[in-house]
């Protein structure tokens, strides 16, 4: 239970690095958290993050194969955006809580 | 001078300490079995160690190869005989009556659509594409006499047992049998 500063927004992150207030999400904020994961988000990236936050907002439970078959992504370009974990980085950097999915 | 030969001066090396030692980075999952529940348990292992990214690989040696063959990989069953777990106090004479099994099978696959979970064909694809790499044992093909062509196309080779071994060459790897 951390407080960082990120940008000139005081948010919290939990002790995993998801944001604690989803409102405090920004697209700067997004940046920031992708440079802690050695990511530099692009349009692309921001396409998918849109998609995770409306899903989210939408209560629909996320996972790997609802992205692939989301129309905004397959996998293997998923993977490539978001390497080593896709689902739980891209939800970080989203400021969506981490997905509890098994598929 | 005398002081320093009697006392020999010993130093341990620094040995640099490794922090991600101990971190899993890689699974090998051995599937020998061609039951829908023992398919599953591996496909859902080595989808969920790329989802955390982890190398992941998988090995169906014998009836697991069923589960990777064009012709049945989407036709797997459940045993609803001789599988005491399957409805606890069902008689064996009632669980294989014709049809019984398909039709178990059916209801079990069934609730896992509802979660979400793909047909096997759609979940090896899932699984090629987040990076994971799927081979076939070549003894278990020769014994079926099963080729290349009768396998799904994700499947990247026939392999020898020494081959498996050497997929999980490195450290922080775990091999899972099936």
């Amino acid at each position: 239970m951390e407080t960082t500063v990120l940008t000139l927004v005081q948010t919290e992150v939990n002790n995993e690095g998801y944001l604690k207030n989803m409102n405090d999400w920004s697209p700067e904020l997004a940046r920031e958290i992708a440079a802690k994961e050695n990511i530099q988000l692009t349009t692309r990236h921001f396409e998918v993050l849109n998609w995770l936050r409306n899903k989210h907002a939408e209560g629909v439970p996320l996972s790997i194969r609802k992205v692939g078959n989301s129309g905004i992504v397959d996998i293997k370009q998923f993977y490539a955006l978001f390497p080593g974990g896709p689902l739980k980085i891209s939800s970080k950097i989203a400021g969506i809580p981490k997905p509890a999915s098994c598929i | 001078m005398q002081d320093i030969l009697e006392k020999p001066v010993t130093k341990v090396a620094e040995v640099p300490v490794n922090k991600d030692r101990g971190k899993l980075k890689k699974v090998l999952i051995i599937c020998s079995k061609g039951k829908l529940e023992d398919v599953y348990a591996a496909l859902v292992m080595a989808n969920g160690a790329l989802m955390e990214g982890l190398e992941a690989k998988m090995f169906f040696t014998f009836f697991g190869l069923e589960a990777i063959t064009k012709k049945n990989a989407d036709h797997l069953h459940t045993a609803t005989v001789g599988n005491p777990a399957f409805m606890p106090g069902m008689p064996t004479i009632v669980a294989g009556l014709p049809g019984f099994e398909a039709f178990a099978s059916y209801m079990m696959k069934k609730e896992m659509d509802k979660l979400d979970m793909p047909q096997v064909s759609e979940f090896i694809q899932m699984i090629e594409a987040g990076g994971g790499e799927i081979y076939a044992c070549k003894l278990a093909a020769e014994m079926f006499h099963l080729k290349k062509e009768d396998f799904l196309d994700e499947v990247k080779g026939i392999i020898t047992v020494g081959d498996m071994y050497a997929l999980a060459d490195g450290e922080g790897t775990q091999i899972i049998f099936i």
